[in-house]
């Protein structure tokens, strides 16, 4: 088996967690599609890791993972504040800013 | 074999035609499936398959902290805010932009082309190996906080502050102030006194009354004067109906001849 499989699957899990971010409506799922996405990076890194033969790539993936995690907090923070002020977690229902 | 060039051993081989496709699956399980919490639970599938590529792909430290990141603690988060927004919340099936459901689809479709096209023509080196190596390179956490406090030790102390500015964040996010005076058993026990003028009973309420013959619990108990008393049922059964009548008054004073107190 050739390495580069990892990366074809790395790309196939991307693009499903793009489509995800531009189809679903709910919020959270769309949350999940961006998390699927940048676990698909992170396989690409780890895979280019080894493919060198330098640890820098998995230290890059390590830092993804903790922004990854930061950003889960505060984007699903966000998520429980709207869906208290307008009772619904749909990306649609939030126009605000529609004049 | 030549000296280093990784060779992917048949077990590894085989460990990614058993995982890899089951990873695609649940990423369309992702897609497809309605409910949210279905929609997690297929993300975790991959997670955890995830973490055992990287086992497998040389990188025991960052599998171990994909297993306690992402399936421990993002995973758990996103089960959390599910339940708090309500597990019912499935997706509105009406569109607001007409078209999306298919320009959308047509523009992952496009970008997995792209991305399979740019993987596909790409001219990689061969695979070195995280061991293969330099002789003198050390196993793998090892060589990883090497790097990552030696070159990154910078970017390291910024993801620090950055996570405790999420954590700061999410909580004055999700803050609720507080719009009435807390309640406490002092001022609840102060509200009822200053509603005794209105009707409002102190004491508990009466026991039901207990007879030989009939389910206890749905037969109001005789007060001292002989007199039933409706608040002794419990007010689900009377609203259903459910309440029996109590024995005559004149026939339990028969029976109990010493009466009440």
């Amino acid at each position: 088996m050739d390495i580069t499989n990892y990366v074809v699957l790395a790309a196939v899990l991307f693009a499903i967690g793009a489509t995800t971010v531009l189809l679903r409506r709910n919020a959270i799922v769309v949350f999940m599609g961006v998390e699927l996405m940048l676990n698909a990076t992170n396989l690409a890194f780890v895979t280019f890791a080894r493919m060198h033969g330098d640890v820098t790539g998995q230290v890059l993936a390590f830092f993804v993972m903790v922004v990854a995690a930061a950003e889960v907090v505060v984007g699903l923070a966000i998520i429980v504040t709207i869906f208290r002020t307008r009772r619904s977690a749909s990306v649609d229902d939030v126009n605000l800013l529609r004049g | 074999m030549t000296p280093g060039v990784l060779e992917i051993s048949g077990g590894e081989t085989f460990l990614f035609w058993v995982i890899a496709p089951l990873m695609v699956l649940a990423a369309l399980g992702l897609l497809f499936v309605k409910r949210a919490v279905h929609a997690a639970m297929c993300l975790v599938f991959v997670m955890v398959s995830m973490a055992i590529l990287y086992i497998a792909q040389e990188a025991p430290f960052l599998g171990v902290v994909q297993v306690v990141v992402y399936t421990g603690a993002v995973m758990m988060l996103f089960l959390f805010v599910l339940m708090l927004v309500g597990v019912d919340a499935s997706d509105s099936l009406t569109e607001t932009i007409r078209g999306q459901r298919w320009i959308g689809l047509l523009i992952g479709i496009g970008l997995a082309a792209v991305l399979g096209g740019v993987v596909g023509r790409a001219a990689f080196p061969p695979a070195r190996g995280l061991e293969g190596g330099d002789p003198g390179g050390v196993a793998n956490p090892q060589a990883l906080a090497r790097v990552l406090f030696g070159d990154y030790v910078l970017a390291m102390e910024a993801v620090g502050v950055l996570l405790v500015t999420a954590a700061v964040g999410a909580l004055v996010l999700t803050h609720r102030r507080r719009l009435t005076p807390k309640q406490t058993q002092a001022s609840v026990a102060d509200a009822r006194i200053k509603a005794l003028p209105d009707g409002v009973v102190l004491t508990p309420l009466p026991s039901p009354g207990v007879y030989a013959r009939s389910n206890a619990m749905d037969t109001p108990a005789l007060g001292p004067d002989g007199e039933q008393v409706p608040q002794s049922v419990s007010r689900v059964l009377r609203i259903r109906g459910q309440e029996r009548p109590a024995p005559s008054s004149t026939a339990v004073s028969v029976h109990t001849p010493e009466g009440d107190a």
